[in-house]
């Protein structure tokens, strides 16, 4: 049985496998519609979500199959003083999948070591965040038509930032790419990120300026500080805005940059961006809910 | 006991000079009741100085914890007097129970009934990482 815990749980030739299928769904969604008729996906979100948890419920839904689960820890047996593992273990009884995010890091390799079926991270806290990198990858593969040879500058909170290090992950496997780490020096990527971009022969640079690295990049992936990581309030305030991108940010970058978030946002993008062809995220959004249609496809049936 | 030479028992030899209580208090060697000697400062021509412990009883030592704290120890097994095996120590692959996580938003902090884990990233500078969360202890 095989879980996704880590991006690194598929070998580059399957994420590609997961992609192009993810394409096809695209393409004509009506062929899927009964592929997963009787089966049950458990959605199990010890931590708020909307875009992750929806899409995750949206693909199963798509693809004939049925959704059970919570949308917050106060609503599981967990207020009780249920243990994850106990929880792990009677869902299992009832799903034949698995996607639970969850605010402590490695917990899904704990819940993989009960269950009964597959179990897929949906965000494990500031640790990694798989699915959301499938969706990024898809993302940049249908703009930019590849997925190596690219310059990838990530800005923001590289520290907490779990799609971050997931996306980073993925990435430095494809060949030829390179990485701009923008981040001011409290919240920079942690050293088991840079161990592994050293251990793949990875070109990155750190650096603290979005508006000096802008010109080069191919991609530039922001994401929000996040509040709920800190232990002090008053470090997230006096981080919190480090980076606003502006339309006048994005005049020196190309004209075939793209500018991904893996949403929600908080001040991070003006508003204004939106409106700038280059701006993707929403489209993020969308192909969020194709490429885990193809993801649970692909774990229950040709990967099961 | 006589420290030169113990008749049946274990010598841990090579540990890096000053390691040797922490060895001791490591194995709970506090807690036998045989004779347990050790040796501080010895001189040594290939580590300059060296620490040693003599124990005066064939236990079982916990050779992951030994090859976690000082690599370079090895282990001799004693019978009648002479030495019928010795074990060279490395680095463990896998550590089980022997360290915990430091990071405070580890799962292992609030599921108490998961073993601590550590898997060896690293040989070269020491670092382990933690099976779930991935924080580093070195």
């Amino acid at each position: 049985m095989r879980h996704l815990i880590n991006i690194t749980d598929f070998t580059p030739e399957e994420i590609v496998e997961l992609l192009d299928l993810g394409d096809r769904m695209i393409a004509d969604p009506a062929q899927w519609r009964s592929s997963q008729q009787g089966r049950i996906l458990a959605t199990l979100f010890f931590e708020p979500s909307t875009r992750t948890r929806l899409s995750f419920e949206s693909a199963m839904q798509s693809l004939g199959g049925s959704t059970l689960g919570f949308a917050t820890a106060d609503s599981s047996s967990t207020t009780k003083g249920e243990s994850l593992l106990d929880t792990i273990s009677t869902v299992s009884c009832y799903s034949d999948i698995i996607a639970m995010r969850h605010p402590r890091e490695g917990a899904p390799v704990a819940a993989a070591l009960k269950s009964r079926v597959p179990v897929i991270n949906a965000g494990d806290g500031g640790h990694n965040h798989p699915t959301q990198t499938l969706t990024d990858m898809m993302t940049i593969r249908r703009r930019k038509g590849v997925l190596d040879g690219l310059t990838i500058g990530v800005c923001g909170d590289l520290k907490f930032g779990r799609t971050v290090h997931s996306l980073l992950d993925a990435m430095s496997r494809c060949p030829g790419n390179r990485f701009v780490l923008i981040s001011p020096p409290e919240l920079r990527v942690p050293s088991y990120v840079t161990d592994m971009l050293q251990s793949r022969g990875s070109r990155y640079t750190e650096v603290e300026s979005m508006e000096a690295a802008m010109a080069q990049l191919d991609v530039l992936y922001m994401t929000r500080v996040q509040r709920e990581r800190f232990f002090n309030e008053a470090d997230y305030v006096r981080l919190k805005d480090t980076y606003i991108l502006t339309p006048e940010k994005l005049a020196g970058a190309r004209d075939d940059l793209i500018v991904m978030h893996p949403l929600p946002r908080v001040n991070e993008i003006d508003t204004r961006v939106d409106d700038d062809p280059r701006a993707v995220y929403f489209e993020q959004v969308r192909n969020g809910r194709f490429v885990r249609m193809a993801l649970i496809q692909k774990m229950l049936e040709d990967w099961a | 006991m006589n420290i030169d030479a113990i008749q049946r028992g274990i010598v841990l030899d090579h540990i890096s000079a000053g390691r040797g209580m922490d060895i001791y208090r490591a194995l709970h060697l506090d807690e036998l009741s045989c004779s347990v000697a050790i040796i501080r400062n010895v001189k040594s021509p290939a580590m300059g100085k060296k620490d040693i412990i003599k124990i005066d009883e064939d236990i079982d030592i916990d050779l992951d914890v030994l090859g976690f704290l000082d690599p370079g120890i090895t282990v001799n097994i004693i019978e009648d007097g002479v030495i019928v095996e010795k074990k060279h120590l490395a680095l463990p692959h896998r550590l089980t129970g022997i360290l915990q996580c430091r990071n405070p938003r580890c799962i292992t902090v609030q599921e108490k009934s998961l073993q601590q884990i550590f898997l060896l990233k690293d040989a070269e500078r020491h670092i382990y990482r933690c099976y779930y969360c991935d924080a580093e202890q070195k």
